[in-house]
């Protein structure tokens, strides 16, 4: 599976740079969440992927038995998506604003500091 | 001594306070701190004289083996005299030169700063310690030179002094380290015995050719010289201090202190005589173009620099002891030269050599010391002047390489340095008395005092030669040439230096007989002059000027796309050779996989292709929720639970987000070219491509878990059954605060806007709009 991942975290990427690079404030917008993702896909995968054992210590016991996936990464991934969806609720809101005050979508015409 | 050195700073700071309780006698009262460092030093003499060398242990930071040690050889201790006498008569001339000042309390601080600079950089044995001093030398000798602040040329003068010495400083920091690596030591009394070692080293070449920019630039040698004529809008005892025994000699000092270590290789001694040569020749010839009888005097410096640079380079014995009397002669004479020009200026109100005349009779004590001073400058028996001219002679006919140019160009320096020695003692006081702006007076004793005892000194030396030999002996042998004994006679006999000298002579006195119709001739060379290195110096900030613009407008163009492929570019530069060419790229296939894994996958790469090409915003919003609950599914195939479950809360939570915000903005329009879509979707496959090898290239390799402990102690410690949760809430609470503040300024901010804005905007416009739904 981690060879077809990297593939399509490799794809978000492509996709989330390419909507980076547009003019419209929106598509800026959509290529950050999908940055995001792909950021948070990344970590998980490169930290090992582990089919049905997840990272909990069944009732009773001090210790897991035998190896469970690491729970670091998704404790760090974890407070990664909540981070952005914080970044990304402020992003749509400022894009909103702009867009009533400037009546603008396109960055290019958001240069200059007098509007 | 170096608490002297150290303290000697804080006096400096103290000097304004100093000036409150003692007034005008400041000046005075700071003339003791050198002049009993030099009673120090004199008390020191017989430990020198019997060539022993001094080392003053401190330790300053011996982690990176800095020492702050004191190396008093021979060398070390005739610059640390030199400085600290020539400093005491400076600071007591400055007592009369600048009486009533308001800024003299500033200049006091400046000059006692760059005197202790100067003390440490001559005195140091570490390198690092002596490029510190070095550099000091440099910011000082800054704020000295633009003293006069509401100059413009004197800004100017200071801005391009800084500049030359502070760049070849650069060269001289990168020439240590090499020096350093290339020695094994960073101390000068340590590298001095490895100078085989050093020479034959890889390194050589290029930490000489380093080292030799920062020495050349500091001592203004060619082509760097034109710094050092300009430095003269300095206020005169600034120029008598800097340009006869400290400043500029520090390059020279720093050439002959490494002249053990570095020196004898062909490379060593034909870069120095020939770069000496040319600046002599350089200096004597454009000197006599002036009559600014301080530019006369600058450029005979330039001269003499030249001449020093000359004689390290050719390294016999003979030259080498011909240096250190050249050396002293020079201070002594050009030291009293400059500030008797500082009387003519300041008795006069003129420092153009031409509109006077005839001012014996005013001012004969002046006349007197600037006659004597100026016969040592021609060279011209008995004085020391003389002694280090006819050993300068001697030398050059001893010299290895190119003896035949060497010889021509120090004979046309030596004449037309005669000429400008007369020009500066007899045209001003004698002839017939001239007008001048002010009324001429003779100058106070204070400011006599300093170059009549130095004129004095010239005449003494040049007298009794042999109260120098223990010097001299000691400091050559401290240069180089081992144990020497030397005889100094101001008769060595008829011999071919004395016939040169003779020659010199006669050419001299014809240069200066005639020396206002050479000065028409060679005003015809004035468009050649124009384009010296000065010129180039010129071009050179210019051209900064535009390329700093040129690149501001390129990089910080207002457009965040072009940041971004900037950005990624030097990823992708930097990432993909550590990728291709330092790691060896081994790629991990092994498809364990199961059809509904790849239906996720293949979930996840139609909404990103879909998110990308929609048209609709209804559309591309509904693409990046099947992104991310292919996401979350993909969480809960690979035991992920938590994530899982957050993932698919926050992902509803962005999908109703966006589609109540994006629903008011407009549609999408074609915004950009093809080309330009083309350009973005190959940096875009780019840094995919990049990411995907990368995740296949450390797939491979995997380093120790750090979390073991997490596991193995979240029920023992943490009381918890999910160790995700107890992570989150208990071995990294911290990050989890810090989290929780990111989302509510994040939700304070979001607030603010949508509550206050149709406020703000009617306000500004006085037009409100229609009345919106916040949504």
């Amino acid at each position: 599976m981690e060879p077809l991942l990297a593939i399509t975290i490799g794809i978000l990427f492509a996709a989330a740079i390419y909507m980076m690079l547009r003019r419209s404030i929106v598509k800026l917008v959509i290529g950050l969440m999908l940055l995001s993702n792909a950021a948070n896909l990344l970590i998980f995968v490169t930290a090992g992927l582990v089919r049905g054992a997840p990272p909990l210590v069944p009732e009773g016991l001090t210790a897991p038995e035998g190896a469970v996936a690491d729970p670091l990464p998704q404790a760090l991934v974890l407070t990664a998506i909540v981070i952005s969806f914080g970044v990304l609720s402020f992003a749509v809101v400022l894009v909103r604003r702009a867009w009533e005050i400037v009546r603008a979508d396109d960055l290019d015409k958001m240069k200059d500091t007098d509007t | 001594m170096q608490l002297a050195v150290l303290g000697g700073f804080l006096v400096a700071g103290l000097a304004p306070l100093l000036h409150r309780w003692f007034g005008q006698r400041t000046p005075l009262v700071m003339a003791l701190l050198p002049a009993s460092m030099a009673l120090w030093l004199l008390g020191l003499w017989p430990i020198i004289a019997a060539g022993d060398v001094l080392l003053l242990e401190w330790a300053w930071v011996p982690g990176l083996d800095i020492t702050l040690t004191f190396l008093i050889d021979g060398l070390a201790w005739l610059f640390a005299m030199l400085i600290t006498v020539i400093g005491a008569f400076v600071l007591v001339y400055t007592g009369d030169y600048l009486r009533g000042h308001q800024d003299l309390p500033r200049f006091l601080v400046v000059i006692t700063a760059f005197m202790m600079s100067m003390l440490g950089l001559v005195l140091a044995d570490n390198l690092v310690t002596l490029f510190v001093f070095w550099e000091l030398t440099s910011i000082t000798s800054y704020l000295l030179i633009g003293f006069d602040h509401t100059d413009l040329a004197a800004r100017k003068a200071a801005l391009q002094g800084l500049f030359v010495t502070v760049g070849g400083g650069l060269a001289l920091l990168a020439g240590f380290i090499m020096l350093a690596m290339a020695g094994g030591s960073w101390s000068l009394a340590e590298l001095s015995t490895r100078d085989d070692m050093l020479r034959e080293h890889a390194l050589y070449t290029p930490l000489l050719i380093c080292v030799l920019i920062g020495a050349f630039t500091k001592s203004a040698q060619f082509p760097f010289h034109f710094w050092l004529p300009n430095a003269m809008a300095a206020p005169t005892p600034v120029s008598a201090y800097l340009h006869s025994a400290t400043m500029v000699k520090a390059g020279i000092y720093l050439l002959a202190r490494l002249n053990p270590a570095l020196g004898g290789t062909d490379t060593w001694m034909i870069t120095l005589s020939l770069v000496g040569v040319l600046t002599m020749a350089t200096g004597a010839f454009l000197a006599i173009q002036h009559t600014n009888v301080k530019k006369l005097l600058a450029y005979s410096t330039v001269m003499a620099l030249g001449t020093l640079t000359m004689l390290l380079g050719i390294g016999t014995e003979q030259a080498l002891i011909a240096f250190v009397v050249f050396l002293l002669a020079h201070s002594l004479y050009k030291g009293a030269l400059f500030m008797v020009a500082g009387i003519l200026d300041h008795g006069t109100g003129t420092k153009d050599v031409t509109a006077m005349g005839g001012l014996r009779g005013v001012m004969p004590l002046t006349a007197a010391v600037a006659v004597v001073a100026a016969l040592s400058l021609a060279g011209l028996p008995p004085l020391l002047g003389f002694l280090g001219k006819e050993l300068m002679f001697k030398s050059v006919l001893e010299a290895g390489n190119f003896r035949a140019l060497i010889l021509l160009l120090a004979f046309t320096a030596a004449f037309l340095t005669l000429a400008v020695a007369a020009i500066v003692a007899l045209r001003p006081f004698f002839g017939t008395l001239r007008e001048t702006p002010e009324a001429p007076h003779e100058a106070p004793p204070g400011m006599l005092v300093g170059p009549a005892v130095l004129a004095t000194l010239s005449l003494l030396f040049g007298l009794a030669p042999g109260l120098l030999d223990g010097l001299v002996s000691a400091t050559v042998s401290g240069i180089g040439a081992g144990e020497v004994s030397t005889h100094l006679a101001l008769w060595y006999g008829f011999n071919l230096p004395l016939l040169l000298s003779l020659i010199s002579l006669l050419l001299g006195v014809l240069v200066f007989r005639r020396w206002d119709r050479v000065r028409g001739r060679l005003a015809v060379l004035q468009p050649i002059m124009t384009r010296g290195p000065e010129a180039g110096y010129d071009a050179l900030m210019r051209g900064l000027v535009v390329v700093a613009e040129w690149q501001t407008r390129l990089l910080q163009n207002g457009h965040i796309r072009n940041y971004l492929i900037v950005t990624l570019l030097v990823l992708l530069g930097l990432v993909g050779h550590a990728l291709f060419f330092r790691h060896t790229l081994e790629l991990d296939f092994a498809p364990a996989l199961y059809f509904h894994e790849a239906v996720v996958a293949g979930l996840m790469i139609a909404g990103a292709v879909a998110a990308c090409v929609m048209r609709s915003r209804l559309a591309a919003v509904a693409s990046l929720g099947i992104i991310g609950f292919s996401i979350a599914l993909t969480f809960v195939l690979f035991s992920a639970p938590d994530l899982a479950i957050t993932q698919l809360l926050v992902d509803t939570l962005t999908v109703i987000l966006l589609v109540l915000v994006l629903f008011r903005l407009p549609r999408f329009a074609t915004l950009s070219t093809p080309m330009e879509r083309l350009r973005d979707l190959a940096v875009a496959s780019l840094t995919g491509g990049l990411i995907t090898l990368m995740m296949l290239s450390v797939s491979g390799e995997r380093l120790p878990r750090i979390s073991d402990y997490m596991v193995a102690n979240s029920q023992p410690l943490g009381q918890g059954h999910n160790i995700v949760n107890v992570i989150l809430v208990d071995f990294r609470a911290l990050d989890t605060l810090g989290e929780m503040f990111v989302l509510a300024l994040a939700a304070i901010g979001v607030h603010a806007m949508l509550r206050f804005h149709a406020v703000a905007y009617d306000a500004r416009r006085h037009a409100p709009l229609p009345e919106r739904d916040d949504g």
